[in-house]
């Protein structure tokens, strides 16, 4: 435990610890840029630099560890100086425009200028090049914004294993981007937003689609509605100053009534449907498995999340039998709002527009894919993130504190506490278990107040075992089972599971995969900036939506047991298997 | 004249294909060692004269690196080149007395007469273009380099007979060693 003083306060901190962190223990706060909590310290962009007596030039205190005895002085004239010289070269560079920028309101770099009390740029630099790639239907880049920290890097690289972006060229040339500056769309990219959620600048955003929205909802012959996703009414309210972990759910149904949606429905019905289809699917391939002696792909795989679709289609083509062929809640959603909400209507596939709210860049993504439109029009039109409904919300003028707490419209926005949980990483897993483990032994599943406590929670990778016994007579090829749990999110971590089916290592029945670390609440859409503390704050606010409601297990749904009765029939029988299912597409890495 | 000679004059070009196959018995010996992507890379740039692209790729996948990074990598480095260098390396001075006594004007000549952009290379891989900052020639201003040769005081109108040079040069080149095929009658 080095000793230490930080302008002369003395902290002690365990082995290892940098600068940085010890600062924050003496209650001091350092100006970061490149640094990403988590991830390896990458010293590019020396804005957190300090004096540590003795040493002759200024350090990067994210990269330092902290050592026995340092002095260190974060405050002295010199680094003020050498910090301000940092950031003015900075904004010389910087290609931007404030005004009219997506990040003016909540720019890290505006921000870390007006700190500093930088009122004019002494540098005269040239100005970054300007180039705009649209190229993805999640992602927009301006390059000429990109002030070069490398987070993006950073998280694709480590925290996604994708490795879609990095430094490219030298010096002032430098771009950061993919391979030989080529758009985004020409390299493996699984559009999860991950880099625009950490870019502290207006360099990588989503596209922004509220105009094709106000379009939809001002063409008097359509008929538009929208989906939330679960994890938005635990993070919108943080784009009207809420702290994290505020659950708006009420006001944002009523915000979204009042910007002139026709009907108001929940992305956490198809949640709930999603549970059938998928929860039968797997007791379908273990019974292949285990009765029938079939060769089928086990373990079994979530496909909820769409850049983890993207990523198996990219890394790990070999195994892409082993994704359920669900189709994700936001294209369940759309498929069935395109036909049996149509059908009771009246109204034809296309005189209906499916808007979705999506905590999630790579949703817009899994919109556009061709065969994504099994109603017989694209099954769901336009995707805007929580950060877009926010801005949507403020400009329209919508007093967001002052609204209601509204309740969804039936019937597809009808859910249980199962379909919230698909917020969290480990949600769908937990949702599965409490619908499966009933349906097999007639009881609910033990355990915490329908919790399963060991695959909740931030960690990259969890597990469980279950032990199935005395089932009811048609399940009796479980009788004795233990069924073999896991759930991963982050890619990088992911992949470590893979690998570890792949060797050998870990034998599994089912996996749970969300891209984004913490899941969807932690997704690229979401409202930045995005940490730990912050996902954990979402995940409890989830959990608090889960425990508040009635019903909590997604075959209790009366909807969807509707829905079954009145138009699928059962599921994974025919209509559902041709409009909740799908298939995946192996792609080139490189 | 010796096969090990007439190898590097190129002419039993191996074709790429034969290259990504040498390329594959390289990277098998590098497989997992650290540190692997720049040696490997300048072998390969050995190999090909340049790195072309499904070079790189195979060299991402067999040392397990993003794309994105050998791309960086390479562009990071002036000594690696992703286009083929012609034989003669045309270089433009650009410095500042160069430049206001007609450099940029030398150098859209010769992109005129190249029909290339600075860092391409001619479709009879003859000439690459590309541009200097200061040869320390500056009383001879403006100055274009090709190979090692200096050429001083240049005007856009005397390029046409520069270039030709060096094509003539090409042409006799081309000629003596069709004559010594003659001679042997085959070549190794
Ligand atoms: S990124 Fe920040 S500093 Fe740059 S234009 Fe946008 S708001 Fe302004
Ligand atoms: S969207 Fe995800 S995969 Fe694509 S560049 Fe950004 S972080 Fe990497
Ligand atoms: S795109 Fe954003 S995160 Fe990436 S290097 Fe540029 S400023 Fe940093
Ligand atoms: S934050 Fe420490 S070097 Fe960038």
């Amino acid at each position: 435990m080095p000793k230490l003083t930080i302008n002369n306060v003395p902290v002690d901190v365990p082995e290892g610890e940098t600068i940085l962190h010890a600062a924050r223990q003496a209650g001091v706060r350092i100006p970061t840029m490149c640094h990403v909590e988590g991830l390896h310290p990458i010293g590019a962009c020396r804005v957190c630099i300090v004096e540590v007596e003795g040493a002759r030039n200024l350090v990067s205190s994210c990269a330092m560890p902290a050592a026995e005895g340092m002095k260190v002085r974060t405050n002295s004239r010199r680094v003020r100086e050498a910090r301000k010289t940092v950031v003015e070269l900075l904004l010389s560079e910087h290609n931007g425009e404030c005004q009219t920028c997506d990040r003016s309101e909540d720019c890290e770099l505006q921000a870390l200028a007006a700190e500093l009390g930088i009122r004019e740029i002494s540098y005269a630099g040239e100005k970054t090049k300007r180039r705009i790639d649209a190229s993805t239907p999640a992602l927009l880049r301006d390059n000429g914004k990109c002030i070069k920290c490398r987070r993006c890097v950073s998280v694709c690289g480590e925290t996604q294993m994708v490795g879609a972006l990095f430094p490219q060229n030298r010096g002032f040339e430098t771009v950061i981007g993919p391979a030989f500056n080529r758009d985004l769309d020409d390299v493996a990219c699984v559009q999860c937003g991950q880099c625009a959620a950490v870019c502290p600048v207006g360099a990588i955003t989503e596209r922004d689609q509220i105009d094709e929205v106000y379009k939809a909802l001002d063409n008097p012959n359509l008929h538009v509605i929208v989906q939330t996703a679960p994890a938005i009414r635990a993070a919108l309210g943080e784009c009207f100053g809420h702290p994290p972990g505020t659950l708006v759910t009420g006001k944002m149904v009523a915000a979204l009534r009042r910007l002139g949606f026709a009907a108001v429905f929940d992305t956490n019905f198809a949640a709930d449907l999603t549970i059938l289809e998928e929860g039968t699917e797997l007791l379908t391939r273990l019974k292949q498995a285990l009765v029938e002696k079939k060769d089928v792909a086990l373990p079994m795989f979530t496909s909820c999340s769409p850049g983890w679709i993207k990523f198996m289609e990219y890394f790990h083509p070999d195994m892409l039998p082993n994704l359920s062929t669900c189709k994700s809640p936001q294209q369940m959603f759309g498929a069935v709002a395109k036909t049996y909400y149509a059908n009771k209507l009246g109204k034809k596939p296309e005189q209906i527009v499916v808007v979705s709210v999506m905590p999630c860049t790579a949703k817009k993504f899994e919109c556009s894919r061709p065969e994504m439109s099994d109603s017989g029009a694209r099954d769901v039109d336009i995707v805007l993130t929580t950060r877009e409904l926010g801005k949507m919300i403020h400009a329209a003028g919508i007093q967001f504190d002052c609204l209601p707490d509204e309740k969804m419209d039936a019937p597809l926005g009808l859910s249980t506490g199962a379909a919230d949980i698909f917020a969290n990483t480990g949600g769908v897993m937990v949702a599965a278990l409490r619908s499966a483990y009933e349906i097999v032994t007639g009881r609910p599943l033990p355990g915490d107040n329908l919790h399963v406590r060991p695959i909740e929670g931030l960690k990259g990778v969890k597990e469980a075992s279950l032990k199935v016994e005395k089932v009811k007579p048609e399940w009796k090829f479980l009788e004795g089972a233990t069924l073999n749990v896991a759930v991963a999110n982050g890619l990088a971590n992911a992949r470590q599971v893979i690998e570890q089916i792949k060797s050998g290592a870990k034998q599994y029945h089912f996996v749970e995969v969300m891209t984004c670390p913490g899941g969807c609440i932690g997704g690229g859409g979401q409202p930045r900036y995005t940490d730990n503390s912050v996902r954990q704050a979402r995940i409890d606010a989830i959990y608090r939506e889960d425990e508040g409601k009635e019903l909590r297990k997604s075959h209790e749904n009366p909807a969807v047991a509707k829905l079954y009765e009145e138009f699928l029939g059962q599921p994974l029988g025919e209509k559902s298997h041709h409009l909740l299912h799908t298939d995946y597409m192996p792609r080139e890495k490189v | 004249m010796s096969a090990e000679l007439c190898k590097c004059t190129g002419c039993a070009e191996a074709t790429e294909e034969e290259l990504l196959n040498q390329l594959d018995d390289v990277l098998e010996e590098y497989v997992g060692t650290p540190g692997a992507l720049i040696p490997v890379l300048q072998i390969a740039q050995t190999l090909f004269g340049y790195l072309p692209e499904p070079a790189l790729k195979k060299i991402a996948l067999a040392l397990g690196k993003p794309f994105s990074e050998v791309a960086g990598v390479v562009s990071f480095y002036s000594f690696f080149s992703t286009v083929p260098r012609g034989k003669h390396l045309v270089r433009v001075c650009l410095g500042t007395a160069c430049y206001v006594r007609g450099g940029k004007e030398v150098l859209s000549a010769l992109k005129q007469a190249l029909n290339v952009e600075v860092g391409e290379t001619t479709s009879d891989r003859l000439f690459s273009l590309d541009i200097g900052r200061c040869f320390g020639a500056c009383g001879l201003a403006p100055v274009i380099m090709i190979d090692d040769d200096v050429h001083q005081r240049v005007k856009p109108t005397q390029l046409g007979k520069i270039l030709d040079g060096y094509r003539t040069e090409e042409e006799a080149a081309q000629k003596a060693k069709a004559a010594e095929e003659n001679d042997y009658g085959f070549r190794y």
